[in-house]
């Protein structure tokens, strides 16, 4: 036992090990990016269309599931945070005196901010939660509304109602952008870290990063305008 | 002092054998308490020090570089014979025998090359296990091509960087064995003299080139691995740092040099193009397999642009004197070729110092794709370094300073007659005799390192007390002082003129008088202002900075130092060897048309060189040169 | 052939203490001349006012020993592509420019003196197993083991590293993953190198960390800097052979552990 750990913790402090960790962490969080923007585009079939998917994520595994994907992708989220934060570091005391002179050839400026896009992105899901998900210093807990004869949260009217304030709106946009940011390098990035890439596949998986990293901005960035600027639902 | 070969008795294809059978052996557990020093670490040093250590040695291995990567046979290009005969194509160890023999132009030591060309299959063995990548053809076996002067496909290579690749692999078993605590390496560590105990060779003083430290190292047996001494003419294809050093103190110790008028001048060089020049660069001559070497036929045509100059106004100068080998004869011949073509107002480019070297046919009949693979990196270097590009418009090439067959004189264990000191590789004189074939040095670090001493070192120490001497004794303090005192007086030398203004004016001095064509009367002369020079280096030298740290122009100013008395010994060989033989041509001495007139009659020695504190005036031994095998006869390659 | 005149910021150093730049004029270069000739040049007018020349690594000057390093206008080996800073010539630039000349920086090549820098850390990660454990002498005939071309090409591709570093210093966070890679990746593609593969790739990747480069963020200014062209795709493949000699020490049947790093 004590022998698989010691290797475990080998692999963790090795370079390689950390950055494979964050690549499948990444690749979770991904997925759940995609899931989450799916499901708030229910926002545009109606109300009982998310209100009803609200509901279902509460009541899942009689409540159980919500719990579990939020402590999965709480492990995720702290393993993807701490091990690019140590290895961040590690990078920076690699090079302990600045070039007097130094030109980036080829990477994206997106490539060299990853840790400031990954740690605004990481205060905005903070600020998300307790917005949206603990309702602190709000009184979205009490949004309800009748589905099928049960009464459930209204999460359309909390939508509404959180994003027609302009400075939630305006946050939401730029954490947004940086997200897109952020995946417009950390998507293809994880293929060749977890050793996949090939000179065939690489071009490919760039160019579905930048794909994606796009439409995660436009379907979020969607609700947020229709709702502020356009003034959907209200 | 007579000099003893210690060529084993018995037919020639049985003497190595033989002597392997004779040669002592040190039982395992004795031979842990030995240390050799091994200095150098090119193909020769690396693979010596990395056997020697899975043998059970204690090595210390030193080299002057940053890493024992960088030693300079990584420069070698072109590739590495073996008589593998995985052609078919009728090579065998006789073949390469005999045409090392008939190239060194009869004056190698027969028994040696044998030895070399037997040992040459176990080397592209060995090399393929460590995994160097060597050229493949589609079902997996082993290419070879046909290189510079050989009518069988007997090299082997890895794209245009053969050299590098062997020398990976020889740095690979290297740190394997540095890994298992059998060899401690030195790098940046430049060895300034061998030490002499009782007339052995029992240590070196060295210089620790980051901290300047000057150090004492004492072991049971010397290995000199530490290459030619081409810079001499400071234009060369050698690395900058590459130096005489080593084996001149040595010599200085007692150690005889041999043959030094030998050096080879390769004749695929880009030209020089101004007094700026710092080093001249070798494109591989394998470029010959492809490229046709031309010059104008009329001297009117040299300025212009050679696409204007037709076909029949272009004369191919090796195909019309040469033509069973054409372009690919061998290299001391190609180079005269130009030289004379030259001479004769038929040059091109700036100085009227270079022929054409042209890849128009062999693009027209075998596609631009093609050459590409096969030349595309020499093709790449060439445009960097002229902004020209070979695909459009001929190379312009020129002979250079490339390698040097003469160094120490050694017996048929590798060791010199100074007991203990050992010498290796291009550092040694035995195996190319007056020219090296082409592939072959290569070869020949190899075989020293990997097969040759492993065996023949045991000789030596089996007589030694292991550790018996150490870096307490006076010989140490001796010669400790004596080079602690010498970098002080470079430093305290408060004159005007830099180390390698000196180096220049000595080098342009050589090859003017001792480079592709010698006479007396200019040997003469460079041996009257040798000496003069070496005076105002002496009076005149300005090296700034300290002793005790990084000091690159006090690197420098060692070598120069020694290359001003070196460069006499060797004015001195060219001038005594009244013949013309490989790499020495002396004008005097040559066929009507301009062939090398060797001869044999009063030439066929080794001149082994004996230091008698006098650079003017040395001691000439003479080795007999006997041709059992290979019978003498006049090399001819019409 | 023309000269040109030229402003050089140049790094100086010695080891152990700070360092700052100097300006040097260098008028009447020649164009021809190489970027290291041009230092030559920059260092014989240096000594002749009785002034230290500048300290640079150099060797064969033809692009293979990669001795020479130097950072320049701010990218390794200077602007030319696929070219090693000897092999860098003055026509590249243009009369009036100024020229950064700047060490190598990270803290795994600690500066010796102005523009030399300690590159050994890439010797010990070799000795941790860059290696073929193979006693000269055993092998068998050189033709018994088939190697197709196309993996003795890919080997030979990755083999052309020159371990100059200039993977390292383009790399913002001073990563040595393409000279690893390239390096692990040569053996652990040939048939030669698959008995060790495992124990090498685990040994060289430790003694890389233990050395202190930074990580690989996959962004390839190493690719783009390298002067040998070595692809990134050599450390794809390193992620994944550490990835499989990871899982296979962690949970496979014990045996004694890789080198390196300790």
């Amino acid at each position: 036992m004590s022998a698989v750990f010691d290797s475990l913790s080998r692999f963790y402090a090795s370079s390689i090990g950390k950055k494979i960790l964050v690549a499948l962490t990444g690749l979770v969080l991904i997925g759940f990016v995609l899931g989450h923007m799916i499901g708030n585009l229910l926002i545009f079939v109606g109300r009982d269309a998310i209100n009803e998917y609200g509901h279902m994520l509460q009541t899942a595994l009689h409540g159980g599931g919500v719990w579990i994907a939020r402590l999965g992708l709480l492990a995720c989220v702290l393993i993807h945070v701490v091990a690019t934060v140590s290895l961040t570091k590690a990078s920076r005391a690699a090079r302990p005196d600045a070039y007097g002179r130094h030109k980036a050839q080829v990477s994206s400026t997106a490539s060299r901010t990853m840790i400031w896009s990954g740690l605004t992105i990481l205060a905005f899901v903070v600020y998300h939660l307790l917005h949206f998900t603990a309702h602190v210093g709000n009184d979205y807990a009490t949004y309800k509304t009748t589905l099928h004869g049960e009464a459930v949260h209204d999460v359309y009217r909390m939508v509404i109602a959180g994003f027609s304030w302009a400075p939630a709106s305006i946050f939401y946009l730029i954490a947004m952008a940086l997200l897109c940011s952020h995946l417009s390098h950390g998507f293809s990035s994880l293929f060749q870290t977890l050793g996949i890439s090939t000179d065939k596949t690489e071009p490919v998986f760039k160019k579905a990063g930048y794909a994606f990293a796009g439409l995660i901005f436009a379907g979020n960035a969607a609700i947020v305008l229709s709702i502020w600027l356009f003034g959907y639902g209200s | 002092m007579s000099l003893d070969s210690h060529i084993p008795s018995g037919p020639m294809a049985m003497k190595w054998s033989k002597h392997k059978q004779d040669s002592k052996l040190i039982n395992p557990k004795n031979k842990r308490k030995f240390t050799v020093l091994v200095v150098g670490s090119g193909l020769a040093g690396a693979s010596a020090a990395a056997t020697l250590s899975e043998l059970g040695y204690k090595v210390k291995c030193f080299c002057f570089q940053d890493s024992p990567r960088r030693a300079h046979s990584i420069a070698a290009q072109g590739g590495i014979n073996a008589a593998k005969n995985y052609q078919n194509d009728g090579d065998s160890v006789h073949r390469l025998f005999y045409d090392t023999v008939k190239g060194g132009d009869f004056r190698a030591r027969e028994a040696n090359v044998h030895r070399l060309s037997e040992v040459s299959v176990n080397i592209i063995d060995q090399c393929v296990a460590q995994g160097v990548p060597f050229a493949r053809e589609y079902g997996g076996m082993l290419a070879n091509r046909s290189f510079g002067g050989a009518q069988v496909s007997r090299t082997f290579y890895a794209r245009g960087q053969t050299g590098q690749q062997l020398l990976l692999g020889a740095y690979s078993a290297l740190n394997k064995e540095i890994a298992a605590g059998g060899v401690q390496m030195y790098p940046r560590t430049e060895m300034l003299d061998v030490v002499t105990v009782e007339g052995h060779a029992k240590g070196i003083i060295t210089r620790n080139l980051v901290t300047g430290k000057i150090e004492a190292h004492a072991g049971d047996a010397v290995l000199l691995c530490t290459g030619g001494y081409g810079n001499v003419f400071y234009l060369s294809t050698n690395a900058m740092g590459c130096n005489v050093t080593a084996t001149w103190r040595a010599h200085k110790k007692g150690a005889f040099f041999a043959n030094p008028c030998y050096t080879q001048i390769h004749p695929t060089c880009i030209p020089v193009s101004g007094d700026y020049q710092s080093k001249l660069t070798l494109m591989s001559e394998s470029l010959r397999n492809d490229g046709r070497v031309w010059v104008p036929k009329k001297k009117e045509d040299c300025g212009k642009a050679p696409s204007q100059i037709a076909e029949a106004d272009r004369d191919y100068y090796l195909e019309r004197k040469y033509p069973s080998f054409g372009n690919l004869a061998p290299r001391d011949i190609s180079s005269r070729a130009a030289k004379e073509a030259c001479d004769d107002g038929r040059g091109v480019g700036p100085g009227g110092r270079g022929v054409y070297l042209d890849f128009a046919e062999a693009i027209s009949q075998f596609g631009a794709k093609t050459i590409a693979e096969r030349y595309g990196n020499l093709f790449e270097m060439y445009e960097r370094i002229t902004g020209e590009s070979a695909y459009k418009q001929p190379m312009r090439i020129y002979p250079a300073v490339h390698y040097t067959m003469g160094g120490l004189w050694v017996d048929y264990n590798l060791m010199s007659n100074l007991p203990g000191l050992h010498v290796l590789g291009e550092a040694n004189f035995s195996d190319h005799g007056a020219n090296r074939l082409g592939a072959s040095a290569l070869m020949q670090g190899l075989a020293d390192g990997y097969f040759v001493i492993p065996t023949t070192i045991a000789n030596y120490l089996v007589h030694q007390k292991p550790g018996s001497v150490t870096a307490e004794h006076p010989e140490f303090k001796k010669a400790l002082e004596v080079c602690t005192a010498q970098t002080k007086g470079f430093l305290n030398s408060k004159g005007k003129r830099s180390v390698d203004s000196f180096h220049r004016e000595l080098g342009l001095l050589v090859w003017d008088k001792c480079g592709m064509a010698r006479t007396k009367e200019g040997l003469t002369e460079a041996l009257k202002r040798i000496p003069e020079l070496r005076e105002e280096f002496k009076t005149n030298l300005l090296v700034p900075g300290s002793g005790d740290a990084c000091n690159p122009e006090l690197e420098k100013a060692g070598r120069v130092a020694d290359f001003m008395e070196f460069a006499e010994l060797l004015c001195l060989d060219a001038r005594h060897r009244e013949e013309s033989c490989g790499g020495h041509f002396r004008s005097e001495y040559q066929y009507p048309d301009g062939e090398a007139k060797r001869d044999d009659e009063n030439f066929c020695y080794a001149a082994a060189w004996e230091y008698t504190g006098d650079f003017g005036k040395p001691t000439l031994n003479k080795e007999p040169l006997s041709f059992e095998e290979v019978h003498l006869a006049v090399r001819s390659y019409k | 052939m023309s000269n040109l005149n030229l402003h050089l910021k140049v790094w100086r150093q010695n080891a152990g203490q700070p360092g700052h730049f100097q300006d040097i004029e260098a008028p009447e270069i020649p164009d021809h001349a190489s970027f290291l000739e041009m230092m030559d040049i920059v260092n014989e007018r240096l000594i002749s006012k009785g002034q230290e020349p500048v300290a640079f690594d150099h060797d064969c000057r033809e692009g293979i020993c990669g001795a020479c390093s130097m950072q320049i206008n701010g990218v390794p080996h200077g602007p030319e592509k696929a070219t090693t800073t000897c092999q860098l010539h003055m026509r590249k630039f243009r009369t009036g420019d100024t020229i950064w000349v700047e060490p190598f920086r990270a803290k795994a090549f600690p500066v010796i003196k102005d523009l030399v820098v300690d590159r050994g850390a890439f010797d010990r990660i070799q000795q941790a197993g860059g290696f073929v454990s193979v006693r000269t002498g055993a092998p068998q005939d050189a033709n018994a083991l088939p190697i197709g071309k196309e993996t003795a090409d890919a080997a030979m591709d990755a083999a052309e590293c020159i371990g100059c570093g200039a993977c390292v210093a383009a790399c913002k966070n001073a990563s040595a993953m393409l000279f690893v890679s390239a390096k692990a990746g040569q053996l652990n593609l040939l048939p030669q190198g698959q008995p060790e593969k495992d124990r090498r790739t685990l040994g060289m990747v430790r003694q890389m960390d233990k050395e202190g480069f930074g990580n690989c963020t996959n962004q390839y200014e190493c690719e783009a800097a390298c002067p040998k062209e070595i692809s990134v795709r050599w450390i794809t493949k390193l992620n994944r052979d550490y990835a499989v000699a990871a899982v296979k020490e962690t949970f496979g049947n014990s045996r004694k552990e890789a080198g390196g790093g300790d």
